[in-house]
């Protein structure tokens, strides 16, 4: 048995293909260490990071010099309340990174963390505009999600409850439909507390989910990341098998002929 | 010429030249991967950093990327 995806089963986004179905955040680890072990056992291939004015008083090691050569870097928008910052903080993303690609995060409510969708969709049309990827953390309300893909978003990432929550999919029902119905990928973002979260997810129909506290606060991350790796895989591969479907009642599995003694 | 020009959110006095001699005054390496600078919230590419004046009163964003989620 392997882990692995199944050969030629790749996700899409934006015309580039990945062989892993799990993006990692690198925010919240321990230590650099633990972070480094922790993505290299997810088997992910890209990675978000934030954008931060520089320290002026002493200038650490570049997450670029660190992780630019093994993952590809999705900068984020995290932080921004308004379509001007996110606007700003993207170009300025695009500059440092040297990339077309954004995680475009804009926030609504800073208790929840919820996505303010009426600024999101401004600044997503904004940015499509002006040649960015935009992959817009998103609610998982299947109108947003459309309007988003219809301004040129890449793909969409609801969230399955909030950022750090850890309390998984909500709402696995509204997800699944909003799989079945959008264009583009849907990658579950947010909310993901442990691997089974994940396995599901994708069993509904996501292409990717996004994982970042579920690992970095594990009490193991390293075997936490890897279990997410493995869980986002297996979760494809039963989501490609097609499930059996659900029954109120049961349907034995051994032949009724043939039954030892009196019998009914 | 010194004068009060914006960096990152605070206000400082100093000898307004060009956004290149800036980020080196601030030790900032210009050949750094990953700095990325605005300036009045327009970002200026790693090209213009040498011409890029600056004037006084001016706001100047210098980042990079960070940890994040």
């Amino acid at each position: 048995m392997t882990d692995k995806p199944q050969d030629g089963d790749r996700l899409v986004i934006a015309g580039r293909s990945f062989a892993s179905r799990l993006i990692v955040g690198t925010a919240r680890f321990s230590s650099r260490q633990v972070m480094l072990d922790a993505l290299a056992a997810s088997g992910t291939e890209m990675v978000t990071a934030s954008i931060r004015r520089i320290s002026l008083e002493g200038y650490s090691e570049s997450l670029v010099d660190l992780l630019g050569g093994r993952y590809q870097l999705l900068p984020n928008t995290a932080g921004c309340a308004t379509v001007k910052d996110a606007v700003l903080t993207a170009q300025l993303a695009r500059e440092s990174l040297e990339t077309d690609w954004v995680k475009l995060e804009l926030i609504g409510d800073r208790e929840t963390l919820y996505p303010d969708v009426a600024e999101l969709i401004q600044a997503a049309e904004q940015l499509v505009g002006d040649g960015f990827t935009v992959l817009p953390y998103c609610t998982d309300d299947p109108v947003v999600c459309r309007r988003l893909a219809d301004v040129g978003c890449a793909a969409v990432m609801p969230l399955g409850s909030p950022i750090g929550s850890g309390m998984g999919l909500c709402n696995p029902y509204n997800l699944e439909l909003l799989c079945d119905r959008s264009p583009v990928p849907v990658i579950l973002d947010a909310g993901i507390g442990t691997a089974s979260d994940a396995a599901l997810a994708m069993e509904l129909g996501c292409g990717a989910v996004m994982v970042n506290t579920a690992i970095a606060q594990a009490n193991d991350p390293v075997n936490m990341a890897r279990a997410m790796g493995e869980a986002a895989a297996a979760g494809r591969r039963a989501r490609l098998a097609g499930r059996i479907p659900r029954r109120s009642y049961g349907e034995p599995s051994s032949p009724q002929l043939g039954l030892i003694g009196s019998g009914s | 010429m010194v004068a009060t020009v914006r960096i990152n959110g605070e206000d400082r006095r100093l000898e307004v030249g060009t956004l290149i001699e800036l980020l080196r005054a601030e030790g900032v390496d210009p050949k750094r991967r990953g700095v990325a600078v605005a300036l009045n919230g327009t970002v200026v590419r790693r090209g213009d950093w040498p011409a890029a004046a600056l004037s006084p009163g001016d706001e100047v964003e210098i980042v990079k990327p960070f940890a994040g989620g």
